[in-house]
């Protein structure tokens, strides 16, 4: 089956051991993701593109009970929809990113935790397209 | 600068009705109208929001088309506090006499959803499920239970008080109290907040007429005056609604800036207020922001919550009439329903939810996406 990712700019996928692509900026070292042109730390547009680590520590976490609103691309009925966890994983010292995790067990989660980039299937297009999405997955 | 009185305020309530949101602001306006012993016409200039609706100045054409300058405001939970600061500053600096400011909205029922592009982000961000305020509030409260050891039983807590100030409310959406236990076993949506220790996005309206404080007696024989009206947006460093990252390096919340920078501007401090209404989007919300207003210290909510310091009759009532979690978030009135009832309660008409001990202080609190708080000091 085909794949791609739900958005092809933001990582390196399909590259082995794919990094997430933000932009750090020259001046000031601030880091973002996505990447965006202009900093928002120091306002000058010397921002440069970052590859960010795979491995980060889980900061903040929550689950997500009830079925997102559109234009959310996941199984969308109520009775099909099996909730997920996102959270806000530190990578290095470079930055934090919300992104989901793959363990959705409130028991399972716990701050500070290592946690490592995945990318895992999200669903299958009208085309049959697999489309994956990138994760942290505990470590 | 000039003093600004608050000498009229309106609402409509809030709840699932009917009736537009035009018509209710028009009706918002008329009952804040008559408080103040004026006319429609007597008003030189107003500013107003509404989410919902794209120009809610044509709520002039139910009210008298006096062609006044009206101004809509956009700030998403901040556009009440936002149409109040233009208000005031309209009077302060000596432009006008005699102001409105407004707020009225519908939302439909369920998470407020919307095209992510509209708030600059990725359409990914939509697609895969993180476009939601909901979200954003279950991991912060998720966090600050785990560093600062509040329970889940303060949660609830939280919001049953707020449930029942709803039933002392006649103007509330949800007026029947909830047990704890209902709140704690009730749908787990975003860990840890379950379904009843949210609020919904629901409608009505909301008005409230300033004008120059010495010209107040006019038409009150009890003024209210605006001290401060402070708007902060997010820092660099702030992780907020909306966010896709944050930096390693953390800045403190926008509301924290906000209330600092009110109480320097009113001269007072927390210790000061008497009646306070605080953004309860959730009840973890009104635990944090307990503190982020200067309240107290991370953590001392959980034997304040439990000592019932936060109740109506306790030694820093917040949201006295059931602030979002029983009234709703209608966003473009919230923020004058906050004030709707401090004035209220610093004229003591706020009959059963009265706060004994004739207060005279109240702070306002409203914050929203993508990051925006208002504070804001009214005082007698």
């Amino acid at each position: 089956m085909p794949q791609e990712l739900l958005a092809p700019d933001l990582t390196t996928w399909p590259e082995e051991n794919a990094q997430l692509i933000g932009s750090r900026c020259d001046d000031c070292g601030a880091a973002t993701w996505p990447r965006q042109s202009a900093c928002p730390r120091c306002s000058r547009s010397s921002m440069a593109d970052r590859l960010f680590p795979r491995r980060g520590t889980l900061v903040a976490w929550t689950t997500q009970g009830f079925v997102p609103g559109p234009p959310y691309l996941g199984a969308g009925k109520p009775d099909t929809f099996e909730p997920f966890a996102v959270g806000l994983v530190q990578l290095g010292d470079e930055i934090r990113v919300e992104a989901r995790l793959t363990e959705s067990d409130p028991a399972k989660l716990r701050f500070g935790m290592d946690v490592e980039l995945v990318f895992v299937p999200f669903f299958t297009n009208a085309e049959g397209t697999e489309i994956l999405v990138w994760a942290f997955q505990p470590a | 600068m000039n003093d600004v009185a608050i000498i009229g305020v309106g609402l409509h309530p809030f709840g699932r009705f009917p009736t537009s949101a035009v018509d209710m602001a028009a009706d918002a306006i008329q009952a804040a109208v008559t408080d103040a012993g004026l006319d429609w016409k007597d008003i030189q200039f107003g500013f107003g929001g509404s989410h919902e609706v794209s120009n809610i100045s044509v709520v002039t054409s139910r009210v008298g088309l006096t062609g006044i300058p009206f101004t809509n405001v956009a700030n998403a939970c901040a556009t009440a506090a936002s149409a109040v600061q233009q208000t005031a500053v309209g009077i302060s600096s000596g432009q006008y006499d005699i102001g409105i400011a407004i707020g009225a909205d519908k939302h439909p029922r369920g998470a407020f959803t919307a095209d992510p592009a509209e708030m600059g982000l990725g359409a990914w961000y939509g697609e895969n499920g993180q476009f939601l305020t909901t979200k954003f509030f279950g991991m912060k409260i998720n966090r600050y239970i785990h560093e600062h050891n509040i329970s889940q039983q303060t949660l609830a807590k939280v919001a049953a008080k707020n449930y029942r100030n709803g039933a002392l409310n006649p103007n509330a959406f949800r007026r029947t109290a909830i047990p704890e236990d209902e709140i704690l076993n009730s749908e787990m949506l975003n860990y840890p907040l379950t379904k009843y220790m949210f609020c919904a996005p629901d409608e009505g309206a909301a008005a409230v007429i300033m004008c120059r404080g010495d010209l107040a007696s006019r038409y009150t024989q009890k003024p209210v005056y605006v001290r401060a009206v402070e708007i902060r947006t997010r820092r660099y460093g702030a992780y907020e609604v909306h966010a896709t990252y944050s930096a390693v390096d953390e800045d403190v919340a926008p509301t924290v800036y906000a209330s600092k920078a009110a109480y320097e501007a009113a001269g007072i401090g927390p210790e000061d207020v008497d009646v306070i209404q605080m953004q309860d989007t959730d009840a973890g919300a009104e635990v944090i922001h307990m503190a982020e207003n200067g309240f107290c210290a991370d953590g001392e909510q959980e034997k304040l919550v439990a000592d019932g310091a936060t109740e109506i009759g306790g030694s820093m009532p917040v949201n006295t009439d059931g602030g979002l979690i029983a009234n709703g978030e209608p966003i473009g009135a919230s923020g004058l329903r906050q004030l709707h009832e401090l004035v209220r309660q610093l004229r003591g008409e706020a009959g059963e939810r009265q706060v004994p001990g004739n207060p005279r202080v109240g702070f306002a609190q409203v914050y929203g996406a993508p990051g925006v708080a208002a504070a804001t000091i009214l005082s007698t």
